[in-house]
């Protein structure tokens, strides 16, 4: 037990990070299995951080409503955006969620009286125990899980292979479009409330373009067929720049190759059931 | 004075319009949302500053240098990955990501040669005679760019509308294998739209370098994200959008700066995209229809 | 069962449609011909939702489907087969079927995720009834592969099965045999049979000739935007305007 004990001490930080990465990991695979790139999950992520962070700074609330809030907030975000942009191919949705997280980091950066501008919020309470986040992860394998059973989640499968094919089977594809973009937001959100009160400070340059790579590359890196792919994938990119320690100035270089690595040798990413079927399923005759 | 606000517009204009032009050439031809765009346009850039600094060439023949690094740069790109992921037929988003992972080795590698700190171009290179013309005040080197621009884009122009070579890149552009049965060489012509958009791209770095006299490792991705904005706003994949469109942010930036103030600057683009979005997605001159095989 | 009354299709200067005007009658076999780029694909783009027309009418069953939204469509009874087949190809054969009874899944949230009786007996239920459609086009034993393996008549067959699993009313064909041979064809003429006597009403598009003039009770014929004819098949066969517009001018005269 002694040693469990000094393992954490040093550690808890690393793995309550992998767990709230795999949560962001999980938001864009959600997306993406709709056959949506959601540049902006990053962007919610700052969104639902700074909501839960000023409702516990400034209101004093409780731990949970400050959660809460930053589940809601980006959600309703992502239905007053999603309208008129998911409309569109998947191409104008891509550069929409591209410059999107652009303009609220710009809007954080000037709401200086709310957010702390540039020098962003310090001293936020930290209130997140490991249990709120194996907690949070469980909760959400277990509806993203669910869903893919359900006709929801075949709709998304469809509307993914061919979107005008899936609505001529009678799906309302713009409505699903949407479900996916503000699940995956509410997620993003609950992993920045998360985060902003395990590290205490948070700025408007975390929830950038930078943070948006990160996440991708956890879920492409991973694998984007199933659940599997996205925490295994969060795993590797946080770990990698602690066990490789060189890596660590590199570590936005690095994540860049991987993504380019990974599309052209490993398209479906690391986690990749039907491979490994095909790889094992013969050794196991 | 609006006069000068205008033409300060012009040339700031001409730049974003240069960029964008690759942006959507790469865009129109290869059905790519290339965003490693930002990364040649840095390339450019710091080649040209290179030739300078290192072999004195003059800035005229480092232009030349911008252009042949940044194409040469783009091919490759094309070459080993966008080629390839033609050959899968990958959905319109994995060439997208895969240029994302480009950029940010370029970038990162830039960072790693040169540092991250801003270089300039030597002062004494840098032309700051001022002309006056009809009461306002312009600079020969913002003379310089405007015309380059509009020369480099009449010559794109002429080329797409006149030549046999433009009316193969206009069949490509509606379907590569309807194109391609024509007789068309389609994988060549897609190695010769990367080099081109990539030394438009090249170009513009060099031209932004001298403007606002700072080249430095980031330096593309404001851009790529202006060049979005243009192009949404002009029209995906259309070359007269990626002009109008170009002009009509330096416009709306420089005014905002002028009435508004600097720390909005950025955002302006995207409250153009936002609103050209909900308004008429397809932008000014784009085609709503998507593209066939 | 569908009327299209003067409709017309223009894009830009091009006018794809001129005054198309025809009935489909309920429960028969109804076939749309024409050389190629007469404008049939059109017609179904219009009926279906994907296009809309530039002038006329289209109306189901007396209820204009002008400006309802594709999924809507569906749901009101017509289901479509695509010309350039667009099977889910990463889904199993089941899968793509069960896809298609979307609409008829009734259970709410709670229900799939928690997997309460509903949910379970409801999906249940929608593979037995794909697995079903399955057998019909004679594709039962398949249902478990995924669809990217299939022969391009087998996945004519996934399109028609997968169509149905959406209990239409109307089924629209395009080109439901093109790429297919003879052995094939048969078959599927036969299935085709099976289905309209079923009770669907099937309203299809097609080249071959054979094929058409077998199976379609009513057939229209589309020359560059217009239909030039309307009738039964014998009708349809001796009509001078059709005979020249897929064979040119008779210039000599055989007897």
């Amino acid at each position: 037990m002694e040693w469990f004990e000094s393992f954490w001490q040093v550690y808890n930080n690393l793995i309550l990070t992998i767990g709230v990465n795999a949560l962001l990991a999980l938001s864009i695979w959600l997306t993406l299995s709709c056959g949506l790139l959601a540049m902006a999950n990053a962007a919610f992520m700052g969104i639902g951080a700074y909501t839960a962070s000023i409702l516990t700074m400034n209101a004093g609330a409780p731990f949970p409503l400050a959660l809460a809030g930053g589940i809601v907030a980006p959600t309703l975000v992502a239905l007053a955006i999603g309208g008129p942009t998911l409309r569109l191919s998947g191409v104008y949705l891509a550069m929409a969620t591209l410059g999107f997280g652009e303009v609220v980091r710009v809007l954080i950066l000037n709401a200086e009286s709310i957010t702390g501008g540039a020098l962003g919020l310090n001293g936020i309470p930290q209130e997140t125990q490991w249990w709120h986040v194996l907690l949070a992860l469980i909760v959400v394998l277990l509806i993203l899980w669910r869903l893919r059973r359900s006709r929801i989640g075949r709709a998304f499968e469809a509307i993914n292979e061919d979107a005008v094919a899936a609505s001529l089977m009678g799906i309302a594809v713009n409505a699903h479009k949407m479900l996916a973009f503000a699940l995956g937001a509410a997620i993003a959100g609950l992993a920045g409330a998360l985060n902003a009160h395990l590290t205490f400070f948070i700025g408007p340059s975390e929830f950038g373009f930078d943070r948006g790579v990160d996440i991708l590359t956890m879920t492409i890196l991973g694998g984007t067929s199933g659940l599997a792919g996205p925490v295994l994938g969060s795993l590797i990119v946080t770990l990698l720049p602690e066990l490789l320690r060189s890596f660590r100035d590199f570590r936005t270089m690095v994540n860049g190759a991987i993504l380019v690595l990974i599309v052209l040798f490993l398209p479906k990413g690391l986690w990749d059931p039907k491979r490994l079927r095909s790889w094992f399923g013969r050794g196991a005759r | 004075m609006l006069e000068q606000q205008l033409v300060n517009a012009l040339s700031l204009g001409c730049v974003y319009a240069l960029f964008a032009l690759g942006f959507t050439l790469i865009f129109g031809v290869l059905g790519v949302i290339n965003l490693s765009h930002g990364a040649v346009f840095m390339v450019g850039a710091y080649g040209a500053l290179q030739v300078v600094t290192r072999f004195g060439w003059s800035l005229w023949a480092s232009l030349l240098a911008a252009l042949v690094i940044s194409a040469a740069l783009g091919l490759a790109i094309d070459y080993f990955v966008l080629r390839p992921l033609r050959k899968r037929n990958a959905p319109h988003l994995i060439p997208m990501i895969a240029t994302i992972g480009l950029a940010i080795v370029c970038n990162n590698a830039a960072q790693g040669l040169f540092g991250a700190e801003n270089l300039r171009f030597p002062s004494e290179m840098v032309p700051d005679a001022q002309l006056h013309f009809l009461g306002v005040q312009i600079s020969v080197l913002e003379v310089a760019i405007i015309v380059l621009s509009f020369a480099l884009m009449a010559t794109l122009f002429v080329v797409m509308r006149k030549t046999q070579l433009g009316r193969a890149l206009r069949a490509i552009a509606e379907s590569p294998k309807a194109a391609a049965l024509l007789g068309v060489n389609v994988e060549g012509l897609f190695y010769l739209t990367s080099a081109t958009a990539a030394a438009l791209g090249g170009v513009s770095g060099v031209l932004i370098a001298l403007y606002s006299n700072a080249v430095f490792p980031l330096m593309g991705q404001p851009m790529l994200h202006k060049g979005i904005a243009v192009i949404i706003l002009g029209g995906m994949g259309d070359i007269r959008g990626a002009l109008i469109g170009g002009l009509f942010l330096g416009f709306a930036e420089v005014m905002s700066v002028a009435y508004i103030g600097s720390t909005m600057r950025d955002a302006v683009a995207f409250g153009l995209l936002f609103i050209v979005l909900l308004l008429r997605p397809q932008g000014m001159f784009g085609k709503v229809l998507e593209r066939k095989a | 069962m569908l009327k299209l009354a003067n409709v017309s299709k223009r894009f830009g200067g091009l006018s794809v449609l001129q005054d198309v005007s025809f009935e489909v009658p309920p429960g028969k076999v109804f076939g749309l011909i024409g050389p190629n780029g007469a404008g049939k694909t059109t017609v179904f783009n219009l009926i279906t939702g994907l296009l809309a027309p530039t002038s006329g009418t289209v109306e189901l069953q007396g209820q204009s489907l002008i400006g309802v939204a594709p999924h809507q469509i569906t749901r009101r009874g017509i289901a479509r087969t695509f010309q350039n087949i667009r099977i889910f190809k990463d889904m199993t054969l089941l899968d793509n079927v069960v896809v298609g009874m979307h609409s008829h899944l009734s259970y709410g949230v709670p229900a799939w995720l928690f997997s309460l009786p509903a949910f379970r007996a409801q999906e249940a239920r929608a593979r037995e009834k794909a697995r079903e459609l399955l057998g019909w086009v004679g594709l039962a034993a398949k249902a478990s592969d995924t669809a990217d393996n299939l022969s391009y008549g087998d996945q004519r067959k996934l399109e028609l099965a997968r169509a149905l699993a959406t209990e239409p009313r109307l089924l629209l064909l395009d080109e439901p045999v093109a790429g297919m041979n003879t052995g094939e064809k048969v078959e599927l003429m036969g299935e085709i049979t099976n289905i309209s006597r079923r009770g669907y009403t099937i309203f299809m598009i097609e080249h071959d000739m054979r094929f058409v003039m077998g199976l379609c009770e009513r057939i229209a014929v589309l020359n560059f935007g217009k239909i030039i004819a309307e009738g039964t098949p014998d009708e349809i066969k001796n009509n001078a305007d059709v005979i020249e517009a897929y064979l040119g001018r008779d210039d000599e005269v055989s007897h």
